[in-house]
């Protein structure tokens, strides 16, 4: 069957039904990334128990892959080890999505930008190790 | 699935199937080449290009021999743009080209190929509600400017632009007038000679027509600079073989059009103005873009702050609904990188911010839609605003702001 729009099943079913919207109070880390004069922004929260990602939320300003990519990615994150977090890439996300439009791939390096930088904002908090 | 229900007819429309059978017997039987028009076939085939070239002068009022038919809107603009500022130079040595800031690329990247053969080409800014005014005009003309090319109204923002006032003006100077009007025929009276309008560029497939036929009018004796080179069709001013059937089609769409533009019209308006009051009073944070009432009927445009119009774009089209969006995001599926990507020139001349600009939405209404189909956006809209603002940061940073001054 041929695609209905631009978007692949998988990229469409994590843009209409996003996984781990929202917001985590007193989170361990916050990625925020992009800014909205380019269409989009990206803001990551970790919560974090010994070592390992115990709860993840995003809320994204975006277009459809913005948000599939975003939410693919918590899916990504849960339960990792934070050395494990730390080995995603935008080629992981967009793999788990079963592929973006060229003109879409920077959406997934957007999301590998956010936890990288939620990544370095728990370690700054806390320390590293 | 849900029912389509589309609402885009800003960028085409269906044909009219009245249309369509008029064209018909031009593609099996009546296939003959109007340039050989010494045997029936051949005469039969420039009968009928003829009989539309006269219903498409009726439409704007003109005459017969002044219409050009074309492949579409794109060719027409490209012939009336460079075609008369390269005859206007020609004669008279005028170089300046103006052109507004809210022209479709066909007449802002022909006015930027002017540049290479030495012209100088100004762009005139509209104010924020998509108006030229006539002083920014009066401004910008001088003794050295060939050609001014104003669109009648852009189908971004739907603002119908004074375009007899602005032809007035320009002839004053003593330069030409064209007008894109693409996306007002269908809807609005467009009056070439009384208007005193040196160009009309006109689009089938915009008015329940064909796609691949279009039209340039041109003011009485007034002949453009050729842009394509080849035998005697069209005056020498669109060589090539005729495509026979479409601009048949198109000649049938221009006299149902004639007959029931004003009906069309009302019906349009009527559910337009139902459809943005409706949005109006129930989603949050929109503002309309382009004029408030000088606008083109059935015409619905808007943003929405802190959501972006790809994603608003994406839920309309799973609840069956087509809509445009006028955000970088959804400018080009087709380009390469995201480079490619721009957000559309038009918002940013009405002076959308950038930021939000991207949460633009365009709902243009046909003569097909009722009011159930406005309902059905009325019950849907909203909620899926809501649903794009729950996950939004900008959203949930005004909300803390909000909360901190309490």
């Amino acid at each position: 069957m041929s695609q209905a729009g631009p978007y692949n099943e998988t990229v469409m079913d994590h843009f209409m039904n996003p996984r781990n919207m929202g917001e985590i109070p007193n989170a361990d880390g916050v990625g925020e990334v992009g800014n909205p004069s380019c269409g989009d922004m990206m803001r990551l929260f970790l919560k974090i128990e010994d070592g390992y990602i115990k709860d993840v939320k995003f809320q994204t300003f975006g277009c459809g892959a913005a948000i599939a990519s975003s939410s693919m990615l918590t899916e990504i994150l849960k339960g990792k080890s934070l050395a494990e977090a730390k080995t995603v890439t935008n080629a992981s996300i967009s793999d788990a999505l079963n592929g973006l439009p060229p003109a879409k791939i920077h959406c997934s390096i957007m999301a590998e930008e956010a936890i990288q930088k939620a990544l370095e904002d728990y370690e700054k908090r806390h320390g590293k190790g | 699935m849900s029912r389509t229900i589309y609402m885009d007819h800003m960028s085409t429309t269906p044909c009219d199937p009245r249309v369509v059978e008029a064209m018909q017997p031009y593609f099996t039987q009546e296939f003959g080449n109007p340039s050989s028009h010494l045997y029936g076939l051949g005469n039969r085939a420039l009968a009928a290009v003829d009989a539309a070239r006269a219903e498409v002068a009726r439409l704007v009022e003109a005459e017969p021999e002044q219409v050009v038919f074309t492949s579409g809107a794109t060719e027409a603009n490209n012939l009336a743009v460079i075609g008369l500022a390269r005859e206007a130079m020609a004669q008279s040595g005028r170089k300046r080209v103006l052109i507004s800031n809210v022209e479709h690329y066909s007449v802002l990247n022909a006015a930027n190929a002017l540049i290479r053969q030495g012209f100088y080409v100004e762009v005139l800014p509209v104010d924020h509600e998509g108006l030229i005014r006539p002083e920014t005009l009066k401004k910008a003309l001088n003794g050295d400017t060939a050609l001014v090319s104003v669109v009648h109204a852009s189908g971004e923002i739907g603002t119908i632009e004074p375009v007899a006032e602005l032809a007035a003006l320009a002839h004053q100077a003593g330069a030409l007038f064209h007008t894109d009007a693409t996306q007002t025929t269908g809807l609005i009276e467009v009056k070439l000679n009384a208007w005193g309008l040196d160009a009309v560029t006109l689009s089938a497939h915009n008015f329940y027509g064909p796609k691949g036929a279009g039209a340039l009018i041109l003011g009485k004796h007034l002949r453009p600079e050729p842009i394509s080179f080849g035998g005697w069709q069209e005056g020498g001013l669109r060589s090539g073989t005729e495509n026979v059937p479409a601009i048949v089609g198109m000649g049938a769409a221009a006299k149902l059009l004639r007959e029931e533009r004003e009906e069309r019209a009302r019906h349009m308006q009527n559910l337009g103005e139902r459809l943005w009051q409706g949005l109006a009073q129930s989603v949050r944070f929109i503002r309309q873009t382009g004029h408030p009432t000088q606008r083109l009927p059935g015409h619905v445009s808007f943003w929405v702050e802190h959501v972006e119009g790809e994603s608003l774009v994406l839920f309309l089209a799973a609840k069956g609904v087509c809509a445009s969006s006028g955000s970088a995001c959804a400018s080009n599926f087709k380009a390469k990188d995201e480079h490619e990507l721009v957000a559309s020139h038009v918002l940013a001349a009405v002076g959308v911010p950038t930021d939000i600009c991207a949460g633009s939405v365009c709902l243009t209404l046909g003569t097909g839609n009722t009011d159930d189909d406005v309902d059905v956006v009325l019950r849907e809209f909203p909620a899926i605003v809501e649903r794009l603002l729950s996950m939004s940061p900008s959203y949930a940073d005004l909300l803390k702001n909000q909360g901190a001054k309490r």
